[in-house]
């Protein structure tokens, strides 16, 4: 037979084959996936493609999140793919996450035969019915003839408009099926119509508002990486001289070296970056959703405000805070238009005064800059191992964080240069995203060095892709930040819970022996226990090319993340080490 | 509290009314009432949902239908302009003493007796909620042996269709 893409003609194919066409016509390089029962038929034309890869993971989670860290890597759909019942329910967590965080992905799996469905046969499970509320749309296909249309669309919803994970769920006997193939040449879909064109009255208006406020600031959220609109922020900012704050989804969309740029806001954001938002009067939202961990207690969130509030996606606007000036559109064709609004405005004597506005800024980033206290033991402190990591890998490498300290501080101690650069579980918060995520990416980007920053709880979900990778010629690097806890966990407990620490201690300091686990995968193990070994230790890893690297960094167990806004408070309470509070008001 | 009518075009494929009820609940709405059936266009399905909103804004869960790839259109339609419609079925206690003054009550409100028993009969009546509650306050006192209602169903008034507009095909291409 022949997977090759050509002319759709009269020719009979099972609707396994054409499920491999159709993953062909749609452009799929790689996917990720477990074979088994119900896929099984999927898999044996499969094996004669020449233009899909498919990498063979350990746990079907790891498919998923590989398929999200390759397409936040590279801006293409991730394809993960599984067999019914376990293999489909092994993939809700990764899907779940890409829903939260917007990640184009398209999850392909097995189904009972259609003539077994509802009656609780062997490795049935209701997968539609189980995601319909964590995917942008799903499918359950049980006529052959009907797999390429689906496809098609589920590629095109994933990654047009608000992008997301799609599943499509293929009965056996459609795959065993004998069919036609034939791609469709359009998709007609009535009821889905993404507004990318942003309306230019709002526009305008959003323009006007800009020009007039005081203390305003680009509040600049995922949506900016998604849309590709990095090129855009950066003349939007330089054109107004606004102050720019990236979220946690944010990181790399506008230079961290960039002078305009006031850091990370929300939780764990800094000083800076949460008082351009608290104190503002103008919030240009960009691509941005008013997360409760940005917007700490909404109802004392940014009271002085104005909101523009520009989002592909509708339903995002007014969700948690009302905006004056609603724009739905693609974020990068809004700012195109806003600057040429703003232009317009400049050429007829227009001019923003954001100069009181800087110096009250400057005042705070200088007085709390981003920092970290050094343990007095001489033993390793996460941070600064962090801190290294990013500085000698440089802003070309990729970063994949798992969930927790190690994750903010990732996102606090690496400067960011370049979109795609910081891959992470924002919104689901999933532990065990880091190992596969960077697996993904560097699929994905295989010229790229890709980190894992992961921690030992997070590291012990999923670190049985180090043998995926090792095997398959994927050398991503793990830089595991090892404090023997549920280090975030313990944090809360140490400041809420009276340092009564149940059930956080990991004991990873003693085992498992995380350099023996490398080796017995495949992979090259490190170990790193005091400070001044850290730049060799990571000079050595950044050097070996052959494997996957795993450097174990024993740190220190009682660092923090600083500063804190603490949960369902207010961001006018954010602290900046323990029991201390920052002074807001200028004494100059 | 405040109680919404939508009418809601969906297209007609297997598993979309568990995704518009599984949203409404998900996003923290509470549905009084659905009915859902056939339209004048093919494969285009019409629900009318009528919802009971506290707290959280219409708008918000409307977005979010909105979303949902096989809902083609809302359209909320206010009591004043629309015409609203239940049917009720009332299995009432009815002996033969009773029977007349309930037939009193039953075509004051211009229902009708469907089916009767020696015991009992069966009305049904078609109307806004607030007949039919009106009615059922009345037939309360003979004792209500079994009571089925149905959703609402409702179109706006005037000359105008709900899917005039938006139900072509979608002018793009993959």
């Amino acid at each position: 037979m022949s997977t090759s893409a050509g002319q759709p003609s009269g020719e009979r194919i099972t609707g396994a084959q054409s499920l491999i066409r159709s993953m062909e016509y749609a452009d799929v390089d790689v996917v990720f996936g477990i074979p088994g029962g119900a896929i099984l038929p999927a898999y044996d034309p499969l094996m004669d493609s020449t233009k899909v890869r498919h990498i063979l993971v350990r746990h079907e989670q790891a498919a998923g999140h590989a398929a999200e860290g390759y397409a936040a890597a590279t801006g293409r759909v991730g394809v993960c793919m599984a067999t019914s019942g376990p293999g489909a329910t092994n993939l809700v967590t990764p899907i779940a996450d890409a829903h939260m965080d917007s990640v184009p992905m398209v999850a392909i799996t097995g189904q009972v035969p259609s003539s077994a469905i509802g009656t609780d046969a062997f490795q049935e499970a209701d997968i539609r019915g189980i995601t319909m509320p964590i995917t942008k749309h799903n499918y359950l296909v049980t006529n052959p003839d009907e797999i390429p249309r689906a496809i098609a669309e589920a590629f095109y919803l994933a990654s047009s408009g608000r992008p997301g994970p799609v599943l499509v769920d293929i009965s056996k006997d459609a795959l065993q099926a004998m069919t036609t193939f034939e791609w469709p040449t359009d998709i007609s879909l009535p009821g889905y119509h993404p507004v990318t064109k942003p309306h230019s009255k709002q526009v305008r208006e959003a323009a006007r508002l800009i020009l007039e406020s005081k203390r305003p600031v680009l509040y600049v959220g995922g949506g900016v990486i998604r849309a590709n609109a990095s090129a855009q922020l950066r003349e939007l900012a330089e054109l107004t001289g606004l102050p720019v704050v990236t979220t946690l989804m944010a990181r790399g969309a506008f230079p961290d070296s960039h002078p305009q740029h006031m850091g990370m806001p929300g939780m764990h954001g800094s000083v800076g970056a949460v008082g351009a938002l608290q104190k503002s009067d103008l919030l240009v939202t960009l691509g941005a959703r008013f997360d409760d961990r940005v917007t700490g207690k909404l109802s004392t969130f940014a009271p002085d405000a104005t909101v523009i509030h520009a989002d592909i996606d509708p339903a995002e606007i007014g969700k948690n805070r009302h905006a004056d000036v609603p724009i739905v559109g693609d974020v990068g064709e809004v700012m195109t238009e806003l600057i040429a609004a703003l232009r317009e405005e400049m050429a007829a004597g227009r001019q923003g005064d954001y100069e009181g506005w800087w110096v009250q800024l400057n005042r705070w980033r200088d007085t709390y800059p981003l920092g970290y206290d050094l343990p007095n033991d001489g033993s390793l402190s996460p941070q600064y191992v962090i801190e290294r990591l990013g500085a000698l890998s440089g802003p070309d490498a990729i970063m994949a964080a798992g969930v927790g300290q190690h994750q903010m501080w990732g996102a606090q101690f690496v400067k960011y240069e370049k979109p795609r650069t910081w891959l992470n579980s924002g919104g689901l918060g999933t532990m065990g995203y880091a190992v596969p995520a960077a697996m993904g990416a560097k699929v994905g980007m295989p010229g790229s060095v890709v980190w894992a920053i992961d921690g030992d709880g997070c590291f012990q979900m999923t670190n049985q892709e180090l043998v995926t990778c090792a095997i398959n010629d994927i050398p991503i690097k793990v830089a595991l930040i090892n404090n023997s806890s549920l280090g975030m966990v313990r944090q809360w407990q140490t400041l809420f819970y009276n340092e009564r620490y149940s059930e956080t201690d990991l004991h990873s300091h003693r085992l498992p022996d995380f350099v023996k686990l490398a080796d017995a995968y495949g992979c090259h193990g490190l170990r790193c226990e005091t400070p001044e070994e850290v730049d060799s230790v990571i000079e050595k890893a950044l050097s070996i090319n052959d494997a996957p690297v795993v450097i174990d960094f024993v740190v220190h167990r009682d660092a923090m993340v600083w500063p804190m806004v603490a949960a369902g408070t207010s961001n006018d309470d954010i602290l900046v080490a323990r029991e201390m509070a920052p002074s807001w008001d200028s004494e100059e | 509290m405040s109680r919404h009518t939508l009418s809601v075009l969906v297209e007609d494929k297997p598993g979309v009314l568990a995704r518009v009820s599984s949203l409404f609940s998900r996003r923290g709405f509470n549905i009084e009432s659905l009915a859902v059936g056939p339209t004048e266009v093919p494969e285009v399905s019409r629900m009318t949902i009528v919802v009971n909103v506290t707290g959280l804004p219409l708008e918000q869960v409307t977005k979010q239908l909105n979303k949902l790839v096989n809902v083609l259109k809302i359209v909320e339609l206010d009591e004043a302009n629309s015409v609203q419609r239940a049917i009720a079925l009332v299995k009432v206690k009815a002996d033969a003493g009773q029977r007349s003054s309930i037939l009193e009550v039953v075509q004051l409100f211009r229902a009708k007796v469907v089916d009767v028993a020696l015991d009992a009969v069966t009305i049904e009546v078609t109307g806004n909620d607030d007949k039919i509650e009106a009615l059922l306050k009345l037939l309360e006192p003979y004792g209500i042996k079994e009571l089925v209602r149905s959703g609402v169903i409702a179109t706006s008034r005037g000359g105008r269709s709900i899917s005039d507009r938006n139900l072509r095909p979608a002018d793009r291409t993959a």
